[in-house]
Protein backbone atom coordinates (compact mmCIF):
# COMPACT_ATOMS: atom_id res chain seq x y z
CA UNK A 1 0.00 0.00 0.00
CA UNK A 2 1.02 3.62 -1.02
CA UNK A 3 1.76 5.90 2.47
CA UNK A 4 2.58 9.49 2.49
CA UNK A 5 6.09 8.48 2.66
CA UNK A 6 6.61 6.54 -0.16
CA UNK A 7 4.98 9.80 -1.97
CA UNK A 8 7.23 12.74 -0.91
CA UNK A 9 10.29 9.68 -0.82
CA UNK A 10 9.24 9.35 -4.73
CA UNK A 11 9.54 13.06 -5.56
CA UNK A 12 13.20 13.30 -3.80
CA UNK A 13 14.18 10.64 -5.57
CA UNK A 14 12.94 12.22 -9.07
CA UNK A 15 15.09 15.18 -8.38
CA UNK A 16 17.87 13.07 -7.19
CA UNK A 17 17.70 10.80 -10.67
CA UNK A 18 18.04 14.17 -13.05
CA UNK A 19 20.54 15.46 -10.78
CA UNK A 20 22.32 12.08 -11.32
CA UNK A 21 21.78 12.26 -14.85
CA UNK A 22 19.94 8.83 -14.64
CA UNK A 23 17.37 10.00 -17.05
CA UNK A 24 16.38 6.19 -18.59
CA UNK A 25 14.90 5.76 -14.99
CA UNK A 26 13.86 8.93 -15.02
CA UNK A 27 11.65 8.10 -18.13
CA UNK A 28 10.35 4.90 -16.22
CA UNK A 29 8.81 7.38 -13.53
CA UNK A 30 6.07 8.43 -16.29
CA UNK A 31 3.37 6.68 -17.28
CA UNK A 32 3.04 5.96 -20.93
CA UNK A 33 0.07 9.10 -21.54
CA UNK A 34 2.42 10.99 -19.08
CA UNK A 35 3.55 14.76 -19.36
CA UNK A 36 6.26 17.37 -18.28
CA UNK A 37 4.77 20.80 -18.71
CA UNK A 38 6.74 24.04 -18.25
CA UNK A 39 4.35 27.09 -18.69
CA UNK A 40 5.09 30.21 -20.45
CA UNK A 41 2.19 32.31 -18.57
CA UNK A 42 2.18 32.99 -14.98
CA UNK A 43 -0.89 30.86 -13.60
CA UNK A 44 -1.42 29.52 -16.93
CA UNK A 45 -4.29 26.72 -17.97
CA UNK A 46 -4.29 26.40 -21.43
CA UNK A 47 -1.69 24.41 -23.20
CA UNK A 48 -3.23 24.36 -26.83
CA UNK A 49 -3.74 27.70 -28.01
CA UNK A 50 -1.05 29.37 -25.51
CA UNK A 51 2.94 28.80 -25.47
CA UNK A 52 4.27 26.48 -23.09
CA UNK A 53 8.46 26.35 -22.50
CA UNK A 54 7.88 23.03 -22.27
CA UNK A 55 5.06 20.84 -23.13
CA UNK A 56 6.40 17.37 -23.41
CA UNK A 57 5.06 13.76 -24.23
CA UNK A 58 6.54 11.24 -23.69
CA UNK A 59 7.87 10.77 -27.18
CA UNK A 60 9.25 14.52 -26.80
CA UNK A 61 10.96 13.44 -23.58
CA UNK A 62 12.64 10.46 -25.24
CA UNK A 63 14.07 12.67 -27.85
CA UNK A 64 15.56 15.38 -25.21
CA UNK A 65 17.04 12.11 -23.62
CA UNK A 66 18.59 10.56 -26.29
CA UNK A 67 19.55 13.72 -27.93
CA UNK A 68 22.02 14.67 -24.69
CA UNK A 69 23.66 11.84 -25.54
CA UNK A 70 24.41 11.93 -29.03
CA UNK A 71 27.68 11.81 -30.76
CA UNK A 72 26.55 15.02 -32.57
CA UNK A 73 24.60 16.92 -30.37
CA UNK A 74 27.24 19.74 -30.24
CA UNK A 75 25.34 22.12 -27.07
CA UNK A 76 25.86 18.63 -24.92
CA UNK A 77 29.65 19.13 -25.59
CA UNK A 78 30.51 19.87 -22.81
CA UNK A 79 27.43 18.25 -20.97
CA UNK A 80 25.13 20.45 -18.84
CA UNK A 81 25.01 19.58 -14.99
CA UNK A 82 21.78 19.74 -12.80
CA UNK A 83 21.00 20.67 -9.23
CA UNK A 84 17.37 20.52 -7.71
CA UNK A 85 16.91 21.87 -3.83
CA UNK A 86 13.61 21.01 -2.87
CA UNK A 87 11.63 22.03 0.07
CA UNK A 88 9.59 19.27 1.87
CA UNK A 89 6.78 18.15 -0.84
CA UNK A 90 3.29 18.80 0.59
CA UNK A 91 0.46 16.65 -0.42
CA UNK A 92 -2.59 18.36 -2.09
CA UNK A 93 -4.45 15.14 -2.53
CA UNK A 94 -3.78 11.37 -1.52
CA UNK A 95 -6.39 8.81 -2.66
CA UNK A 96 -4.26 5.85 -3.45
CA UNK A 97 -7.24 3.47 -3.62
CA UNK A 98 -8.56 5.76 -6.87
CA UNK A 99 -4.90 6.19 -7.99
CA UNK A 100 -4.70 10.27 -7.69
CA UNK A 101 -1.88 11.80 -5.44
CA UNK A 102 -0.57 15.22 -6.03
CA UNK A 103 1.80 17.36 -4.48
CA UNK A 104 3.46 20.78 -4.56
CA UNK A 105 7.10 21.36 -4.19
CA UNK A 106 8.92 24.23 -4.03
CA UNK A 107 12.77 24.50 -5.37
CA UNK A 108 15.78 26.12 -6.67
CA UNK A 109 17.11 24.86 -9.85
CA UNK A 110 20.49 25.15 -10.95
CA UNK A 111 22.06 24.44 -14.84
CA UNK A 112 25.44 24.69 -15.31
CA UNK A 113 27.95 24.30 -18.28
CA UNK A 114 31.04 25.60 -18.98
CA UNK A 115 31.75 28.78 -17.16
CA UNK A 116 27.71 29.66 -17.14
CA UNK A 117 25.44 28.86 -14.17
CA UNK A 118 21.80 29.78 -13.90
CA UNK A 119 19.39 29.71 -11.22
CA UNK A 120 15.78 29.20 -11.55
CA UNK A 121 12.87 29.33 -8.94
CA UNK A 122 10.25 27.19 -9.26
CA UNK A 123 7.31 25.72 -8.18
CA UNK A 124 6.83 21.73 -9.02
CA UNK A 125 3.23 20.22 -9.26
CA UNK A 126 3.24 16.52 -9.53
CA UNK A 127 -0.07 14.54 -10.35
CA UNK A 128 0.79 11.22 -9.46
CA UNK A 129 -1.23 7.56 -9.90
CA UNK A 130 -0.10 4.03 -9.38
CA UNK A 131 0.86 1.32 -11.69
CA UNK A 132 1.78 -2.10 -10.82
CA UNK A 133 2.05 -1.10 -7.37
CA UNK A 134 4.51 1.63 -8.19
CA UNK A 135 4.06 5.58 -8.12
CA UNK A 136 4.29 7.12 -11.42
CA UNK A 137 3.99 10.35 -12.84
CA UNK A 138 0.65 11.82 -15.11
CA UNK A 139 1.57 15.11 -15.37
CA UNK A 140 4.81 17.06 -13.99
CA UNK A 141 4.33 20.99 -14.05
CA UNK A 142 7.08 23.26 -13.64
CA UNK A 143 6.20 27.04 -12.87
CA UNK A 144 9.16 29.32 -12.80
CA UNK A 145 8.69 32.31 -10.89
CA UNK A 146 10.38 34.12 -14.21
CA UNK A 147 8.47 31.89 -16.17
CA UNK A 148 7.84 35.77 -18.95
CA UNK A 149 11.29 36.50 -18.57
CA UNK A 150 13.96 36.42 -21.40
CA UNK A 151 15.99 32.82 -20.43
CA UNK A 152 19.23 31.45 -22.17
CA UNK A 153 19.76 27.92 -22.81
CA UNK A 154 17.89 25.73 -20.28
CA UNK A 155 19.12 22.49 -21.79
CA UNK A 156 17.30 19.78 -18.72
CA UNK A 157 15.11 19.10 -16.74
CA UNK A 158 13.96 21.68 -13.44
CA UNK B 1 33.39 59.31 -28.51
CA UNK B 2 36.33 58.62 -31.19
CA UNK B 3 37.56 55.59 -32.55
CA UNK B 4 38.22 53.59 -35.71
CA UNK B 5 35.30 54.04 -37.64
CA UNK B 6 33.07 56.99 -36.53
CA UNK B 7 34.84 59.35 -38.71
CA UNK B 8 36.18 57.28 -41.50
CA UNK B 9 33.51 56.20 -43.82
CA UNK B 10 36.01 54.09 -46.13
CA UNK B 11 37.17 51.89 -43.13
CA UNK B 12 33.24 51.04 -42.68
CA UNK B 13 32.81 50.26 -46.07
CA UNK B 14 36.22 47.90 -46.29
CA UNK B 15 34.48 45.57 -43.76
CA UNK B 16 32.31 44.72 -46.48
CA UNK B 17 33.94 42.95 -49.68
CA UNK B 18 32.16 41.19 -52.63
CA UNK B 19 32.29 37.85 -50.76
CA UNK B 20 33.61 38.49 -47.40
CA UNK B 21 32.94 40.52 -44.21
CA UNK B 22 35.12 41.64 -41.57
CA UNK B 23 34.68 39.80 -37.70
CA UNK B 24 34.36 43.81 -36.81
CA UNK B 25 31.00 44.09 -37.52
CA UNK B 26 30.14 41.08 -35.68
CA UNK B 27 32.11 42.28 -32.53
CA UNK B 28 33.38 45.98 -32.62
CA UNK B 29 30.75 47.56 -29.99
CA UNK B 30 31.96 50.81 -32.01
CA UNK B 31 30.37 49.46 -34.85
CA UNK B 32 27.53 48.12 -32.83
CA UNK B 33 27.35 51.91 -31.88
CA UNK B 34 27.13 53.11 -35.55
CA UNK B 35 24.88 50.28 -36.40
CA UNK B 36 22.34 52.06 -33.94
CA UNK B 37 22.55 55.37 -35.08
CA UNK B 38 22.83 54.50 -38.75
CA UNK B 39 21.34 51.17 -39.96
CA UNK B 40 18.59 51.18 -37.03
CA UNK B 41 17.77 55.11 -37.75
CA UNK B 42 17.33 54.96 -41.15
CA UNK B 43 15.61 51.99 -41.88
CA UNK B 44 11.89 50.60 -41.27
CA UNK B 45 11.86 48.42 -38.28
CA UNK B 46 9.24 46.79 -37.32
CA UNK B 47 7.64 47.78 -34.11
CA UNK B 48 4.92 45.15 -33.75
CA UNK B 49 1.41 43.98 -35.10
CA UNK B 50 -1.76 46.54 -34.85
CA UNK B 51 -4.05 43.86 -33.18
CA UNK B 52 -1.94 44.01 -30.37
CA UNK B 53 -2.99 47.96 -30.43
CA UNK B 54 -7.05 46.83 -30.89
CA UNK B 55 -8.69 49.66 -28.60
CA UNK B 56 -8.18 53.75 -28.44
CA UNK B 57 -5.68 53.44 -25.32
CA UNK B 58 -3.82 50.09 -26.03
CA UNK B 59 0.06 50.05 -26.21
CA UNK B 60 2.75 48.09 -26.54
CA UNK B 61 5.98 49.11 -25.25
CA UNK B 62 9.08 47.40 -27.33
CA UNK B 63 12.52 48.98 -29.06
CA UNK B 64 13.79 49.93 -32.12
CA UNK B 65 17.42 49.06 -32.59
CA UNK B 66 18.45 50.75 -28.86
CA UNK B 67 15.24 52.88 -28.45
CA UNK B 68 12.74 52.41 -26.31
CA UNK B 69 9.55 52.94 -27.78
CA UNK B 70 5.77 52.47 -27.44
CA UNK B 71 2.76 51.83 -30.07
CA UNK B 72 -0.36 53.13 -28.95
CA UNK B 73 -3.95 53.61 -31.00
CA UNK B 74 -5.35 57.03 -30.66
CA UNK B 75 -8.77 58.24 -30.26
CA UNK B 76 -8.63 58.49 -33.87
CA UNK B 77 -7.76 55.17 -34.55
CA UNK B 78 -4.32 55.85 -36.12
CA UNK B 79 -1.17 53.73 -34.46
CA UNK B 80 1.57 56.12 -33.11
CA UNK B 81 4.51 55.56 -32.27
CA UNK B 82 6.32 57.25 -29.11
CA UNK B 83 9.81 57.56 -27.54
CA UNK B 84 9.01 55.76 -23.91
CA UNK B 85 10.20 58.50 -22.12
CA UNK B 86 8.56 61.67 -20.21
CA UNK B 87 9.95 65.03 -22.03
CA UNK B 88 10.57 66.19 -17.99
CA UNK B 89 12.92 63.79 -16.17
CA UNK B 90 13.17 60.92 -18.70
CA UNK B 91 11.21 58.62 -17.14
CA UNK B 92 10.18 55.48 -18.97
CA UNK B 93 5.99 56.40 -18.97
CA UNK B 94 4.21 53.04 -20.18
CA UNK B 95 5.86 50.29 -18.22
CA UNK B 96 4.02 47.26 -18.48
CA UNK B 97 4.90 45.60 -22.17
CA UNK B 98 0.99 46.32 -22.61
CA UNK B 99 -2.49 47.75 -21.65
CA UNK B 100 -4.84 50.67 -21.89
CA UNK B 101 -3.79 53.82 -20.92
CA UNK B 102 -6.96 55.49 -21.95
CA UNK B 103 -7.11 58.90 -23.28
CA UNK B 104 -3.94 60.08 -21.74
CA UNK B 105 -0.45 59.07 -20.98
CA UNK B 106 0.70 60.29 -17.65
CA UNK B 107 4.08 60.36 -15.82
CA UNK B 108 4.09 58.39 -12.70
CA UNK B 109 6.91 60.92 -11.34
CA UNK B 110 5.60 64.64 -11.66
CA UNK B 111 1.70 63.66 -13.45
CA UNK B 112 2.77 65.71 -16.73
CA UNK B 113 -0.08 64.31 -19.07
CA UNK B 114 -0.14 63.27 -22.71
CA UNK B 115 -2.63 62.84 -26.01
CA UNK B 116 -2.61 59.60 -27.08
CA UNK B 117 -0.39 61.26 -30.03
CA UNK B 118 2.18 62.18 -27.71
CA UNK B 119 1.34 65.86 -27.66
CA UNK B 120 0.80 67.62 -24.19
CA UNK B 121 -2.21 67.61 -22.14
CA UNK B 122 -1.46 69.14 -18.50
CA UNK B 123 1.53 69.60 -16.36
CA UNK B 124 0.74 70.65 -12.78
CA UNK B 125 1.21 74.15 -11.71
CA UNK B 126 1.58 75.66 -15.07
CA UNK B 127 1.94 78.51 -13.64
CA UNK B 128 5.46 78.07 -12.26
CA UNK B 129 6.28 77.58 -16.20
CA UNK B 130 5.76 81.36 -16.74
CA UNK B 131 8.29 83.25 -18.77
CA UNK B 132 11.16 80.34 -17.99
CA UNK B 133 11.57 79.65 -21.54
CA UNK B 134 9.77 75.99 -21.08
CA UNK B 135 7.18 77.29 -23.60
CA UNK B 136 10.09 77.23 -26.79
CA UNK B 137 11.36 73.83 -24.99
CA UNK B 138 11.54 70.33 -26.60
CA UNK B 139 10.33 69.66 -22.94
CA UNK B 140 7.07 72.20 -23.85
CA UNK B 141 5.76 69.85 -26.98
CA UNK B 142 5.25 66.58 -25.11
CA UNK B 143 6.26 62.86 -25.82
CA UNK B 144 8.28 62.44 -28.89
CA UNK B 145 6.73 60.77 -31.64
CA UNK B 146 8.68 58.84 -34.57
CA UNK B 147 7.16 60.73 -37.15
CA UNK B 148 7.65 57.93 -40.25
CA UNK B 149 5.15 54.97 -39.24
CA UNK B 150 3.59 52.69 -41.46
CA UNK B 151 0.93 50.42 -41.22
CA UNK B 152 1.36 47.45 -43.75
CA UNK B 153 -1.73 45.04 -43.64
CA UNK B 154 -1.72 44.72 -39.62
CA UNK B 155 1.82 45.33 -39.38
CA UNK B 156 3.42 48.51 -38.14
CA UNK B 157 6.87 49.67 -39.07
CA UNK B 158 8.59 52.73 -37.94
CA UNK B 159 11.67 54.39 -39.47
CA UNK B 160 13.17 56.93 -36.66
CA UNK B 161 14.96 59.48 -39.63
CA UNK B 162 12.60 61.65 -40.61
CA UNK B 163 14.24 61.20 -44.37
CA UNK B 164 14.88 58.60 -46.24
CA UNK B 165 13.27 55.82 -48.75
CA UNK B 166 9.62 55.65 -48.64
CA UNK B 167 8.09 52.57 -47.16
CA UNK B 168 7.45 51.34 -50.40
CA UNK B 169 10.54 51.84 -51.54
CA UNK B 170 12.66 50.45 -48.90
CA UNK B 171 10.56 47.07 -49.11
CA UNK B 172 9.22 46.76 -52.50
CA UNK B 173 8.40 43.08 -53.58
CA UNK B 174 9.34 42.03 -50.80
CA UNK B 175 6.41 42.59 -49.15
CA UNK B 176 4.84 39.80 -51.02
CA UNK B 177 5.55 37.14 -48.31
CA UNK B 178 3.73 39.42 -46.04
CA UNK B 179 0.98 39.52 -48.13
CA UNK B 180 0.73 35.72 -48.45
CA UNK B 181 0.81 35.86 -44.50
CA UNK B 182 -2.24 37.45 -44.15
CA UNK B 183 -3.94 36.52 -47.60
CA UNK B 184 -4.12 32.77 -45.20
CA UNK B 185 -6.61 34.09 -43.03
CA UNK B 186 -10.12 33.67 -44.59
CA UNK B 187 -10.95 37.15 -43.20
CA UNK B 188 -7.58 38.40 -44.95
CA UNK B 189 -6.87 39.32 -40.84
CA UNK B 190 -4.26 38.22 -38.20
CA UNK B 191 -4.29 38.74 -34.87
CA UNK B 192 -1.29 37.99 -32.54
CA UNK B 193 -1.78 35.27 -30.48
CA UNK B 194 -0.46 31.91 -27.88
CA UNK B 195 2.31 34.55 -26.41
CA UNK B 196 5.98 35.34 -27.12
CA UNK B 197 8.88 33.56 -26.79
CA UNK B 198 11.91 35.26 -25.65
CA UNK B 199 15.46 33.94 -26.11
CA UNK B 200 18.63 35.63 -25.21
CA UNK B 201 21.50 35.05 -27.34
CA UNK B 202 25.28 36.06 -26.39
CA UNK B 203 26.28 36.56 -29.88
CA UNK B 204 25.70 39.57 -32.63
CA UNK B 205 22.25 40.29 -34.26
CA UNK B 206 23.66 39.59 -37.37
CA UNK B 207 24.63 35.82 -36.72
CA UNK B 208 20.74 35.47 -36.39
CA UNK B 209 19.39 37.14 -39.36
CA UNK B 210 22.23 35.20 -41.65
CA UNK B 211 20.89 32.35 -40.48
CA UNK B 212 17.50 32.59 -41.59
CA UNK B 213 18.75 32.07 -45.41
CA UNK B 214 21.56 29.46 -43.85
CA UNK B 215 20.37 26.11 -45.53
CA UNK B 216 23.58 24.40 -45.17
CA UNK B 217 23.07 24.16 -41.25
CA UNK B 218 20.21 21.90 -40.41
CA UNK B 219 21.50 19.04 -41.92
CA UNK B 220 24.36 18.60 -39.54
CA UNK B 221 23.70 20.95 -36.43
CA UNK B 222 19.88 19.78 -35.97
CA UNK B 223 21.05 15.88 -37.11
CA UNK B 224 21.12 16.04 -32.96
CA UNK B 225 17.47 17.20 -32.43
CA UNK B 226 15.38 16.47 -35.58
CA UNK B 227 17.48 13.24 -36.83
CA UNK B 228 17.01 11.30 -32.92
CA UNK B 229 13.16 12.39 -33.47
CA UNK B 230 13.18 10.31 -36.92
CA UNK B 231 14.97 7.80 -35.47
CA UNK B 232 12.67 7.37 -32.22
CA UNK B 233 10.08 7.57 -35.12
CA UNK B 234 11.46 4.79 -37.29
CA UNK B 235 12.13 2.42 -34.43
CA UNK B 236 8.60 2.85 -33.30
CA UNK B 237 7.35 1.07 -36.80
CA UNK B 238 6.31 4.81 -38.09
CA UNK B 239 3.59 4.68 -36.67
CA UNK B 240 0.96 6.94 -38.82
CA UNK B 241 -0.04 9.39 -39.13
CA UNK B 242 3.06 10.83 -38.01
CA UNK B 243 2.96 12.75 -34.80
CA UNK B 244 3.17 16.45 -35.30
CA UNK B 245 6.27 16.76 -33.52
CA UNK B 246 7.88 14.28 -36.09
CA UNK B 247 6.18 16.39 -38.91
CA UNK B 248 7.62 19.43 -38.01
CA UNK B 249 11.36 18.44 -37.02
CA UNK B 250 11.68 15.62 -40.03
CA UNK B 251 12.12 18.18 -42.77
CA UNK B 252 15.45 19.85 -41.20
CA UNK B 253 17.46 16.87 -42.19
CA UNK B 254 15.73 16.90 -45.79
CA UNK B 255 19.26 16.09 -48.18
CA UNK B 256 21.52 19.06 -49.64
CA UNK B 257 19.50 18.70 -52.76
CA UNK B 258 16.70 19.15 -50.84
CA UNK B 259 17.71 22.79 -49.62
CA UNK B 260 19.11 23.54 -53.28
CA UNK B 261 16.31 22.81 -55.45
CA UNK B 262 13.67 25.26 -52.68
CA UNK B 263 15.90 28.36 -54.49
CA UNK B 264 16.12 32.03 -53.00
CA UNK B 265 14.90 34.81 -53.96
CA UNK B 266 16.91 38.33 -53.15
CA UNK B 267 14.98 41.37 -53.42
CA UNK B 268 17.01 45.48 -53.21
CA UNK B 269 17.75 46.96 -49.72
CA UNK B 270 18.98 43.12 -48.14
CA UNK B 271 15.68 41.53 -48.13
CA UNK B 272 14.86 37.71 -49.32
CA UNK B 273 13.42 34.59 -49.02
CA UNK B 274 14.19 31.00 -49.21
CA UNK B 275 12.02 28.14 -50.07
CA UNK B 276 10.94 29.95 -54.03
CA UNK B 277 9.34 26.41 -54.81
CA UNK B 278 9.04 24.49 -51.85
CA UNK B 279 10.23 24.68 -47.99
CA UNK B 280 10.33 22.70 -45.37
CA UNK B 281 6.55 23.63 -44.36
CA UNK B 282 5.51 22.33 -47.52
CA UNK B 283 4.24 19.17 -46.50
CA UNK B 284 2.33 19.29 -43.40
CA UNK B 285 -1.23 17.83 -43.45
CA UNK B 286 -4.28 19.37 -44.11
CA UNK B 287 -6.31 20.92 -41.77
CA UNK B 288 -9.90 19.45 -42.31
CA UNK B 289 -12.65 22.60 -43.13
CA UNK B 290 -9.28 24.74 -43.47
CA UNK B 291 -9.01 24.84 -47.76
CA UNK B 292 -13.16 24.80 -48.20
CA UNK B 293 -13.12 28.14 -46.02
CA UNK B 294 -10.24 29.57 -47.92
CA UNK B 295 -12.77 28.65 -51.17
CA UNK B 296 -15.74 30.14 -50.34
CA UNK B 297 -13.36 33.34 -49.35
CA UNK B 298 -11.49 33.66 -52.49
CA UNK B 299 -12.44 30.94 -54.96
CA UNK B 300 -10.63 28.19 -56.05
CA UNK B 301 -8.02 29.22 -58.19
CA UNK B 302 -7.22 31.76 -56.11
CA UNK B 303 -6.80 29.68 -53.35
CA UNK B 304 -4.83 27.19 -54.05
CA UNK B 305 -1.96 29.97 -54.86
CA UNK B 306 -2.51 31.56 -52.08
CA UNK B 307 -1.75 28.06 -50.53
CA UNK B 308 0.40 26.81 -52.86
CA UNK B 309 3.12 29.47 -51.82
CA UNK B 310 5.32 27.65 -49.63
CA UNK B 311 8.26 30.42 -48.51
CA UNK B 312 10.45 29.36 -45.57
CA UNK B 313 12.23 32.60 -44.29
CA UNK B 314 11.61 35.85 -45.65
CA UNK B 315 14.23 38.23 -44.27
CA UNK B 316 12.78 41.80 -43.92
CA UNK B 317 16.27 43.72 -43.72
CA UNK B 318 17.53 44.66 -40.97
CA UNK B 319 15.81 42.06 -37.97
CA UNK B 320 12.99 40.93 -38.94
CA UNK B 321 11.87 37.55 -40.45
CA UNK B 322 8.33 36.15 -41.50
CA UNK B 323 7.47 32.80 -42.09
CA UNK B 324 4.37 33.23 -44.12
CA UNK B 325 3.21 29.38 -44.15
CA UNK B 326 2.93 28.52 -40.43
CA UNK B 327 2.10 32.30 -39.19
CA UNK B 328 5.60 32.77 -37.30
CA UNK B 329 7.48 36.12 -36.68
CA UNK B 330 10.83 36.47 -35.56
CA UNK B 331 12.20 39.46 -33.99
CA UNK B 332 15.87 39.34 -33.70
CA UNK B 333 16.29 42.50 -31.13
CA UNK B 334 20.23 43.82 -30.83
CA UNK B 335 21.35 44.59 -27.25
CA UNK B 336 25.41 45.16 -27.79
CA UNK B 337 27.89 43.65 -30.13
CA UNK B 338 27.67 40.41 -28.57
CA UNK B 339 24.16 40.08 -27.17
CA UNK B 340 20.71 39.91 -28.67
CA UNK B 341 17.32 39.22 -27.32
CA UNK B 342 15.04 36.91 -30.03
CA UNK B 343 11.84 37.22 -29.94
CA UNK B 344 9.25 34.66 -31.56
CA UNK B 345 5.61 35.86 -32.18
CA UNK B 346 2.85 33.52 -33.43
CA UNK B 347 -0.42 34.98 -35.12
CA UNK B 348 -3.73 33.30 -35.29
CA UNK B 349 -5.08 33.45 -39.04
CA UNK B 350 -8.75 34.90 -38.56
CA UNK B 351 -11.56 32.48 -39.11
CA UNK B 352 -9.67 29.61 -39.84
CA UNK B 353 -9.25 26.51 -37.67
CA UNK B 354 -8.05 26.80 -33.77
CA UNK B 355 -5.34 23.61 -35.03
CA UNK B 356 -3.45 26.04 -37.54
CA UNK B 357 -2.73 28.01 -34.48
CA UNK B 358 -1.74 24.63 -32.13
CA UNK B 359 0.60 23.85 -34.87
CA UNK B 360 1.98 27.38 -35.17
CA UNK B 361 2.53 27.16 -31.50
CA UNK B 362 3.88 23.42 -31.42
CA UNK B 363 6.37 24.67 -33.82
CA UNK B 364 7.40 27.89 -32.10
CA UNK B 365 7.60 25.88 -28.94
CA UNK B 366 10.08 22.98 -30.86
CA UNK B 367 11.97 25.16 -32.47
CA UNK B 368 12.39 28.84 -30.94
CA UNK B 369 11.93 28.19 -27.38
CA UNK B 370 14.53 28.68 -24.62
CA UNK B 371 14.15 25.05 -24.18
CA UNK B 372 14.08 24.28 -28.00
CA UNK B 373 16.39 21.06 -28.82
CA UNK B 374 16.97 23.15 -32.10
CA UNK B 375 17.20 25.93 -30.77
CA UNK B 376 20.03 24.88 -28.18
CA UNK B 377 22.29 23.65 -31.02
CA UNK B 378 21.67 27.04 -33.01
CA UNK B 379 22.74 29.10 -30.31
CA UNK B 380 25.83 26.88 -29.75
CA UNK B 381 27.16 27.64 -33.02
CA UNK B 382 26.51 31.66 -32.76
CA UNK B 383 28.09 31.70 -29.55
CA UNK B 384 31.35 29.37 -31.01
CA UNK B 385 31.28 31.85 -33.20
CA UNK B 386 31.22 34.99 -31.33
CA UNK B 387 34.06 33.53 -29.43
CA UNK B 388 35.57 31.52 -32.36
CA UNK B 389 36.41 35.18 -33.94
CA UNK B 390 38.65 36.25 -31.45
CA UNK B 391 41.03 34.48 -33.31
CA UNK B 392 43.63 36.77 -35.26
CA UNK B 393 44.50 34.71 -37.49
CA UNK B 394 42.25 35.41 -40.27
CA UNK B 395 39.72 38.23 -39.32
CA UNK B 396 37.58 37.40 -42.16
CA UNK B 397 34.29 35.52 -42.13
CA UNK B 398 33.28 33.96 -45.87
CA UNK B 399 30.47 34.20 -47.64
CA UNK B 400 31.67 32.93 -51.04
CA UNK B 401 29.19 30.45 -51.47
CA UNK B 402 27.96 29.99 -55.59
CA UNK B 403 29.22 33.59 -55.46
CA UNK B 404 29.37 35.00 -59.31
CA UNK B 405 31.06 38.17 -59.76
CA UNK B 406 28.52 41.37 -60.24
CA UNK B 407 25.44 39.62 -58.58
CA UNK B 408 22.56 41.56 -59.02
CA UNK B 409 20.08 42.89 -56.61
CA UNK B 410 16.75 40.56 -57.62
CA UNK B 411 17.22 37.57 -58.42
CA UNK B 412 16.19 33.67 -58.01
CA UNK B 413 19.07 31.22 -57.55
CA UNK B 414 20.33 28.17 -56.22
CA UNK B 415 18.78 27.56 -52.25
CA UNK B 416 22.06 26.86 -50.97
CA UNK B 417 23.93 29.96 -51.98
CA UNK B 418 24.64 32.38 -49.59
CA UNK B 419 23.79 35.17 -52.19
CA UNK B 420 21.55 36.01 -49.24
CA UNK B 421 23.49 37.25 -46.29
CA UNK B 422 25.90 39.04 -49.22
CA UNK B 423 22.49 41.09 -50.71
CA UNK B 424 22.13 41.74 -46.65
CA UNK B 425 25.68 42.91 -46.74
CA UNK B 426 25.57 45.14 -49.77
CA UNK B 427 22.01 47.00 -47.46
CA UNK B 428 24.30 47.28 -44.73
CA UNK B 429 27.71 49.10 -46.29
CA UNK B 430 25.08 51.41 -48.26
CA UNK B 431 23.42 52.53 -44.59
CA UNK B 432 27.20 52.21 -42.54
CA UNK B 433 29.31 53.86 -44.45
Amino acid sequence: MISRDDVVGFIYREARLLDEQRFDEWLDLFTEDGRYWMPLEHGQTDRRLTASLMDEDMLLLRIRVERLNGLRTYSQKPKSRCHHVLQQPQIDVFDPDAGRMSTWTAMHYVETRQERQDLYAAWATHDLTVANCALRIRMKRVDLVNCDAAFGNIQLFP
Amino acid sequence: MTGRYRDNPDAVRALVRESEVHRDVYTCPEIFALEMERLFANTWVYVGHESQVLNAGDFFTTTIGSQPVLMVRHEDGVVHVLYNRCPHKGTRIANETCGNTGRFLRCPYHAWSFRTDGSPAAVPLPSGYDDTGFAGSVASRGMTPVRCVHNYRGFVFARMADGGPSFDAYFGESLSSIDNMVDRSPAGRLQVAGGVLRYMHNCNWKMLVENQTDTCHPMVAHMSSAGTAVDLWKRAGEPMPRPMAVEIFAPFISPYEFYEKMGIRTWDNGHGHTGVSHSIHSNYSAVPGYFDQMVAAYGEQRAKAILDESRHNTVYFPNLMVKGPIQLLRLFKPLAADKTLVESWTFRLVDAPDLLLERTLVYNRLINAPTSVVGHDDVEMYERAQEGLRADANPWVSLHRLYHPNEAAFAIDNGTTERQMRNQFRAWARYMG
